[in-house]
């Protein structure tokens, strides 16, 4: 199927992919748990494992200085992922330094979010001038579809985890992915809100992302066919402003990179400092082709 | 990969080893199945490392703003800035009333004259009875310019439900000559108040629906913010929450609130502010107005506006349009 389409495509391809120009440096990610991560699911894009050390945890010290350039700049949010990013020790401190400056999000499977963490992560946020908001990962509405994905029991734990942020006045935004058809379905949506307000959340706010069909993914879902791919002609009459590559930028413990998705790709990585990534980007990555043709953004 | 519980230590331990070869160093996985020659091709010059003067010559050119075009108007002593009009007249001749009373030398209306509330017309005269100067919303530009939507900026469905039933009904009960006339207000619009240069804007200087909450728009950001424009304050609505922050700079930014429905507070007055010229900088006050929002609530029902939007106009509390609301402003929300 679509054949033509492809031929098209790739004959296009000879002139070059698109760049994005960085329009405004809004949002800033940090890779604050590294690749390390308490489960290992089976969609991972970034393929993040209890033993995969690709990334390492970031301490507070290597993220103070990226939090001094990013207010010069006038960055307007923060997002913090991993891997895990509670198997962080630091991580309660990190957001502490980050909500002087601006709001922060963090991007969490839930696990280690026990009733003290949930009550400090409350106070934390009571403290701060700046919103602070927890998204929690669940790939299914029941055991049977969720465990699957992201693990063995870890249905049960994940809710555990969102009930004590509930408990302590913490209303989390629950990330889904497309990794089943069904999960983005008006149905698959009723059935996520019928388990939320079941927890005691009566604003339930679901992100919904597709897959990235790289990493860990490429092997449960299948990878880009060769003719996922942008080419000179795709840039939309509107420009590049719904790529979030047009006003964010991803820093590891190993240096800045261009977006969340591209993390281990070297030729993802575009300098040590932000300074050194202000310039534009070209979408030649298959995972480019998802991000423009879903309209994805990774932030809420 | 199976998602079958592996059966035992052994076939566990096979499997974790099979994931980690795959991706060992910082490769893709996806790589084994789909050649990547054309992005590393195409990537070949990323990764750079700039000397310290390269770094801040790329700063600098990052933080310079360009030339803004837009006259100055005033200077005035005293003015009244205002957004969010939701087609609430009655709260609009009360802000005029008010606004007089307080000595206000002009009017600024910074766009959202529909939506929500009832007879979208009579909005229009009173904007010419105060001699109101103002710039488009996101409902301006749609309205002109015949989009199918507001463009205001939700993914909610159920938010979108009732953002679509109150941009037909605007659409439908407004006409021809009015949004013609919405056509022709400008973008922005700056001020001087005293000394102080203020540039006016609906959602914020980059984007007509770009929200700018207190809780997610840090002084960092608006200090940028500012030098680029070369202002002294911005001043800005859209989210309908009217906050306002003294920068460690001496500047001002202020998000003026909506004078068409009240800020989810539990409360019926809306808001508007006054901004005038003080010793020690920009005086900013966000006036609570108390207006009859009984009788509005009666045209609301009377025109067959949602029993939702009647209730926000009552309680003061939001019905609809929470999804936008970062994590601090939703904590205080009854709904």
């Amino acid at each position: 199927m679509c054949e033509p389409a492809a031929t098209a495509r790739e004959s296009a391809g000879a002139a070059g992919p698109p760049r994005v120009a960085l329009r405004s440096l809004d949002t800033l990610w940090f890779q604050v748990g590294g690749t390390v991560c308490n489960l290992a699911c089976t969609h991972c894009f970034v393929s993040c494992s209890p033993t995969n050390h690709t990334h390492e945890l970031m301490p507070l010290a290597q993220i103070l200085p990226y939090l001094e350039e990013a207010a010069a700049l006038g960055v307007k949010e923060y997002y913090f992922t991993g891997g895990e990013p509670f198997l962080n020790p630091e991580m309660e401190a990190i957001l502490e330094a980050t909500l002087r400056r601006g709001p922060a999000t963090v991007l969490t499977n839930g696990l280690l979010i026990d009733r003290h963490r949930a009550r400090r992560l409350r106070r934390l946020a009571d403290a701060a001038e700046y919103s602070l908001d927890l998204r929690v990962s669940l790939d299914g509405y029941d055991a049977a579809s969720n465990d699957p994905i992201r693990g063995e029991g870890t249905f049960e734990r994940i809710l555990a985890g969102i009930s004590h942020l509930v408990e302590a006045g913490v209303d989390p935004v629950i990330t889904v992915t497309e990794v089943y058809d069904d999960n983005a379905s008006a149905e698959g949506k009723r059935r996520f809100f019928e388990l939320l307000s079941g927890l005691g959340i009566d604003k339930p706010r679901l992100k919904i992302l597709p897959v990235f069909h790289i990493g860990a993914e490429a092997e449960r879902g299948g990878a880009y066919e060769s003719w996922q791919r942008l080419a000179a002609g795709d840039a939309p009459p509107t420009g590049w402003d719904h790529l979030q590559c047009s006003s964010c930028r991803m820093v590891t413990d190993q240096g800045v990179w261009v977006c969340p998705i591209l993390v281990n790709e070297p030729a993802g990585k575009m300098g040590e400092a932000l300074a050194d990534t202000l310039d534009s980007y070209p979408l030649a990555h298959p995972a480019c082709w998802t991000c423009h043709v879903h309209g994805v953004s990774c932030k809420t | 990969m199976s998602n079958r519980k592996p059966q035992g230590q052994d076939e566990q331990r096979r499997r974790e080893r099979e994931r980690l070869a795959a991706h060992r160093g910082l490769a893709t996985w996806g790589e084994k199945l789909v050649p990547l020659g054309s992005f590393r091709e195409a990537t070949a010059g990323a990764g750079r490392r700039l000397a310290p003067a390269g770094r801040a010559a790329a700063t600098a050119a990052y933080l310079a703003g360009a030339d803004d075009p837009t006259p100055v108007e005033g200077p005035f002593a005293r003015i009244a800035v205002f957004g969010g009009v939701y087609n609430n007249h009655l709260g609009l001749a009360t802000l005029l009333e008010d606004a007089a009373r307080r000595g206000c030398e002009a009017l600024y209306c910074l766009g959202d004259l529909g939506g929500f509330g009832p007879h979208p017309e009579k909005v229009r005269p009173l904007l010419e009875t105060g001699d109101v100067r103002a710039i488009q919303g996101n409902y301006e530009e749609s309205l002109a310019g015949g989009a199918g939507d507001c463009n205001c900026g939700y993914t909610d469905p159920r938010d979108n439900h009732f953002a679509a039933l109150s941009y037909n009904y605007t659409a439908e009960n407004s006409s021809p000559a009015f949004k013609a006339w919405m056509g022709t207000l400008p973008r922005r619009r700056r001020v001087r108040v005293g000394a102080r240069e203020l540039l006016l804007v609906h959602g914020s200087p980059r984007r007509i629906n770009e929200f700018l909450f207190e809780s997610t728009t840090p002084v960092p950001f608006l200090e940028v913010l500012l030098d680029q424009e070369r202002a002294d304050a911005l001043l800005c609505t859209h989210t309908g929450l009217h906050w306002h922050r003294r920068l460690p700079s001496g500047r001002d930014a202020v998000n003026v609130g909506a004078v068409g429905r009240p800020p989810n507070d539990g409360r019926p007055e809306v808001r508007y502010a006054v901004v005038e010229e003080r010793d020690d900088g920009l005086g900013v006050e966000l006036v609570p107005l108390a207006y009859d929002h009984r009788a509005l609530a009666e045209e609301m029902r009377a025109e067959r506006l949602p029993e939702e939007f009647v209730e926000t106009i009552l309680s003061g509390w939001w019905t609809t349009c929470l999804e936008i609301l970062p994590a601090r402003e939703r904590r205080v929300s009854k709904f």
